[in-house]
């Protein structure tokens, strides 16, 4: 490596260390991202100007087909949309790795004259990658709904079954750094490796996917950290390891927020067992649900002194935002205080139901965050849940069944009153009944939430 | 021998922990997609190995492959995370300092 490049990537590493800073907090966050974009474009310049540099045409080739994907569909993607499309940066990323890998071995004829670490740091790369990358496209599949949100097993086969898998991906792996040639021990690796990531993101139910997208976010960090140990390349390193570490840790946090350990959601089947049967019959399903309308909705609201507004995914995939908005707006004209209880994973990422509400330019300062929100519930006349259901769930607190028992919950029926809006009676994300909507507090209005939203309003206006 | 690599190593793992220890839950999300943009630096593998020649038609197929998976992830992820820092964008004079000083403080202690 010449001065030249090292330089190039000592600059791009202060700027993606000092974006990174930046965007952990509101204000300077937009910037951060920038800082970060320019220290990536110093770093891939500084490799262009490697000497010795050549397929330029397939370079040019490579990146121009990436740019052609990847800038339409960011610009593109709807902002409910937005886990499965960091699921899917996530994927590509990884399945990089992988393919980079795969043509090390190719190169180097099984890492034939390369030292082991190399072939070692290599083929991690090539396992943790291919994780990554098929692991991710089942989480964008659920997300998508093109695979089954809820839980797929196979029940007690499921385990031996993965860790057949992870034998044989480490048994290829091994046999290449004790000196196999043969290709298909790569393909084996990368193959198995891929099943595992399959079978591993399959079971896990849709209410743990964010986990398991900042999950596989940090392997592919990790994956790209050994990948630059395998091409001594210290800009792969010192990314790949941030990446990696951070990731870890904000894998860890989310894991908190949902009171779920990192094992027990990879273990799976989150709300698939007969547990979600049992807290149906426990949970007074066959107490009465009383339901309102838009008019009595409206008009409890318009006499209330204080209104929370819990939204959750409901609210996110009816695009409701904009309709909330202007009935908060209504409100407040009238001199009601409106705020919002978000729940750190509302929606289906930590921090998704912010950017939703604040596209719709729902001022940060009424976003509360949970603990906030817990406190202020006693002063609250009307909670209005909009598609909540799991975080909203009091059986997380009274209910050591329930198979969300101890997730930290949003108290709203300390609140005076609560109406939630719902499309029907069915059950949330995680597959488990809801006491709330039986409560006698609760009041429920049916129908699609924007619509439901809307109805307020004109009936808010015409009061 | 590999060792001021695996220091490197270390030390950015540091640098990782540090950086994110204290973010507020309403930044998790583009915080992801932020690293998720950085970790497309694998781009510069596919750049490296290509670069300096391989031969063999499969071995440039997936390479091309590789270096169009990294160029999605690194532009896509900037952008979609651009985008949702967007939407925390504040009309002037709305914003009270005092406020997010106490909210960032209580995520740091969950």
């Amino acid at each position: 490596m010449t001065t030249l490049v090292s330089v190039g990537y000592i600059v791009a590493f202060v700027l993606f260390i000092y974006g990174l800073m930046g965007m952990t907090g509101p204000r300077t966050a937009v910037r951060g991202n920038w800082i970060a974009a320019a220290g990536m474009t110093v770093a891939v310049v500084a490799t262009l100007l490697q000497p010795g540099m050549g397929n330029w045409l397939l370079i040019a080739l490579g990146l121009g087909i990436g740019a052609v994907i990847g800038v339409p569909a960011a610009r593109r993607v709807k902002m409910t949309a937005m886990p499965q499309m960091v699921a899917l940066f996530n994927g590509v990323g990884g399945g990089a790795v992988a393919l980079i890998a795969w043509v090390e071995f190719r190169v180097t004829t099984g890492y034939e004259a390369e030292p082991l670490y190399v072939a070692i740091a290599s083929l991690f790369a090539a396992i943790v990658g291919s994780v990554s990358f098929w692991g991710s496209g089942v989480a964008f599949g659920k997300l998508q709904e093109l695979l089954p949100g809820r839980p797929v097993t196979l029940g007690r086969l499921q385990q031996p079954l993965n860790i057949v898998l992870l034998a044989a991906a480490l048994a290829c792996a091994v046999i290449i750094a004790a000196g196999g040639r043969s290709e298909w021990l790569i393909i084996g690796v990368l193959v198995a490796a891929g099943l595992i990531g399959v079978m591993v993101v399959l079971p896990i139910g849709g209410a743990d996917m964010p986990v398991v997208i900042s999950l596989l976010n940090a392997f592919t960090g990790l994956s790209a950290a050994a990948m630059g140990l395998a091409l001594d390349n210290t800009a792969l390193i010192v990314a790949g390891m941030i990446v990696g570490a951070s990731g870890s840790i904000l894998t860890n946090l989310m894991a908190q927020a949902m009171n779920r350990s990192i094992p027990a959601i990879l273990a799976g089947g989150f709300g698939s067992g007969g547990g979600g049967g049992a807290v149906a019959a426990g949970g007074g399903g066959d107490r009465p649900v009383r339901s309102t309308s838009a008019a009595d909705a409206a008009i409890q609201l318009a006499y209330a002194g204080r209104v929370m507004v819990v939204p959750g995914y409901g609210l996110a995939v009816a695009q409701a935002q904009h309709a909330v908005r202007e009935m908060a707006d209504l409100l407040e004209a009238k001199g009601i205080d409106v705020a919002y209880a978000v729940h750190p994973v509302a929606g289906r990422m930590p921090g998704h139901m912010n950017v939703l509400l604040a596209e719709a330019d729902v001022p940060y300062e009424s976003l509360k965050e949970m603990d906030e929100s817990n406190s202020a519930f006693p002063q609250v006349d009307v909670s209005l849940v909009i598609g909540a259901n799991d975080v909203t769930n009091p059986a997380a607190q009274s209910d050591p069944n329930s198979p969300i028992y101890g997730m930290p919950i949003l108290h709203v029926t300390s609140s005076r009153s609560v109406i939630v809006l719902k499309r029907s009676m069915g059950s949330g994300f995680a597959g488990i009944d809801n006491a709330l909507f039986t409560d006698p507090k609760t009041a429920m209005l049916f129908g699609d939430a924007k619509e439901s939203v809307g109805g307020i309003v004109e009936e808010l206006k015409s009061l | 021998m590999p060792i001021e690599s695996i220091a490197i190593l270390v030390l950015a793992g540091f640098v990782g922990y540090t950086v994110i220890s204290k973010v507020p839950n309403t930044l998790h999300t583009p915080l992801m997609s932020g690293t998720n943009a950085i970790h497309g630096i694998v781009l510069l593998g596919g750049l490296i190995v290509l670069g300096h020649g391989v031969d063999g038609v499969l071995n440039k197929i997936l390479l091309v492959v590789a270096i169009a998976f990294g160029m999605i992830n690194v532009v896509g992820g900037f952008l979609v995370t651009d985008r949702m820092l967007g939407m925390f964008k504040q009309r002037p004079g709305e914003r009270r300092p005092g406020e997010r000083g106490s909210g960032a403080g209580k995520e740091g202690g969950q």
